[in-house]
């Protein structure tokens, strides 16, 4: 059996874990995955997060990636870092560099278990800050500024591609170089707020055959979390592990401990369990229902007759589920056009799932004062929160 | 970098390399270089785990139970790991 076909069929652990420490951020990103902003009451205590990493530990799970949110807003963050080390959990955290200062830098440079990734989402201000908020590239700069002063060896630049973006690949990599960094790209994904506008950020099927090509030609140089595996239809393969591993070799742990298949598909439809339950992490990943079915042999449905389906194997399940298209049918990104056809045909009456949790941050009422105090709704507030955040947030 | 012919004398895990058994065979990952292997088969994860204890890999392979006519792929193989630094000569400093 090939080592694909092995996978497919779920680890004893996961080897990619993706755990967002908080939903608390001080950006807002317009097509954060997470829909993150504010905090939730109900995120993981210290003691709760602790017990986590000792479960990882025994579960030899070798490194988790956390996130969130900002993951270093948390108070406890330093500390969770250090019971990680403790445990043998490497760690590789995303950030957007605010809190990266000269200190920081200096104490990150001391540890062998942990690895840093900056996020920035252009190569130039005006292109980063249309996406993440203004001055973020420069303090995403800043931040790799003092990990090279501190010695940090190699942290990540991770970028996710977009139509704006994706002209810049050779200067990202220029940028990644000039910090001693290694460049990360990853795929956007319509999850969380990016559903609000994957519609007019995705890449062109033209930008897609370029980045397709440039990756090919970068190698293992350029890290991708494999989730650039829908283009190896292309021909080609590309680096790494080409095939969707939700809930079979990847999956998320939430803020509040709640366990997905994978980092994007924040969704009921995906949710295995919490590990505030008895059986724990441990439990939900090795016997949950979900991940049990995820891990049975999947139809590739409409894809299964293409002569390119072991090369791409479908593609995305979170890209097909948060646009609407069929689990069993191609991406929406299919490098063969199928995916754009099916979006093309897409009615009124498909029903496109929305994020389950929102923490975007939405503006105080007070910018926008009643007419009259009557006229204020008292579910305004909550109305606002529970609905889809408003276009061009990241202000 | 170490090839096949240089698998001489006696080898170990590299001090900084975890293994995780699994139905296929096991994962290695490497704390220092972040690197993670697959071990293809539960027989080459007995051969890694049995390195320190042996004199050479042959011997290694064969008290794992690795019969003759495939002493070659698995010499491969651990050529692979050694070229990763997932495995170490025994002699050289942690």
């Amino acid at each position: 059996m090939k080592l694909v076909e092995e996978f497919e069929l779920g680890l004893e652990a996961p080897i990619c874990i993706t755990w967002e420490l908080t939903y608390a951020c001080n950006l807002a990103c317009v097509h954060c995955l997470s829909s993150s902003g504010r905090r939730d009451p109900r995120e993981l205590t210290t003691a709760e997060a602790k017990g986590v990493i000792e479960e990882l530990e025994r579960m030899q799970v070798f490194y988790v990636n956390i996130g969130g949110g900002e993951p270093t807003v948390r108070k406890d963050f330093w500390e969770l870092l250090d019971h990680a080390a403790e445990h043998g959990v490497g760690v590789k955290f995303s950030t957007n560099g605010s809190r990266i200062d000269a200190a920081a830098a200096a104490r990150l440079a001391a540890s062998d278990y942990v690895d840093v990734q900056v996020s920035i989402d252009g190569a130039t201000a005006a292109v980063n800050d249309a996406v993440r908020g203004p001055g973020s590239f420069e303090t995403a700069l800043g931040a790799l500024e003092h990990l090279a002063a501190a010695g940090f060896q190699q942290p990540k630049i991770s970028v996710v591609v977009t139509r704006h973006n994706a002209g810049q690949l050779d200067e990202f990599k220029a940028i990644a170089d000039r910090y001693g960094a290694q460049l990360r790209i990853t795929r956007l994904r319509p999850s969380g707020r990016g559903a609000d506008v994957w519609d007019e950020l995705h890449p062109s099927a033209d930008q897609q055959r370029s980045l397709y090509t440039w990756l090919l030609e970068h190698g293992e140089e350029v890290l991708t979390g494999d989730s650039f595996f829908h283009l190896s239809a292309y021909g080609e393969a590309l680096p790494g592990l080409n095939l969707c591993g939700a809930g079979r070799v990847v999956c998320l742990i939430d803020p509040v401990g709640d366990v997905y298949a994978c980092p994007f598909a924040i969704h009921d439809e995906f949710l295995a369990g919490n590990v505030r339950e008895p059986r724990g992490f441990e439990g939900v990943w090795r016997d949950s229902e979900l991940f049990t079915e995820l891990r049975r042999p999947q139809s590739g449905g409409a894809c299964e007759s293409c002569g390119h389906y072991d090369a791409c194997r479908g593609g995305c399940m979170a890209a097909k589920f948060f646009t609407g298209l069929p689990l069993d049918g191609p991406d929406p990104e299919c490098a063969l056009g199928h995916g754009e056809a099916l979006l093309a045909a897409r009615g009124a009456d498909t029903a496109i799932p929305a994020p389950a949790v929102d923490h975007s941050r939405v503006k105080p009422a007070r910018l926008r004062p009643p007419a009259k105090v009557c006229d204020e709704n008292p579910l305004a507030d909550f109305l606002a929160v529970a609905g889809p955040a408003p276009r061009g947030a990241a202000a | 970098m170490s090839t096949e012919d240089s698998l001489d004398g006696r080898w170990r895990l590299h001090p900084q390399v975890a293994l995780r058994p699994e139905r296929f065979g096991a994962l290695a990952y490497h704390f220092g270089s972040r690197r993670l292997s697959f071990l293809k088969s539960r027989r080459l994860l007995e051969v890694v785990e049995g390195l320190e204890a042996a004199p050479d890999v042959s011997a290694a392979c064969r008290a794992a139970g690795v019969p003759e006519a495939e002493l070659p792929s698995y010499r491969r193989a651990l050529a692979t790991l050694a070229e990763t630094d997932m495995i170490v000569p025994a002699e050289a400093p942690a």
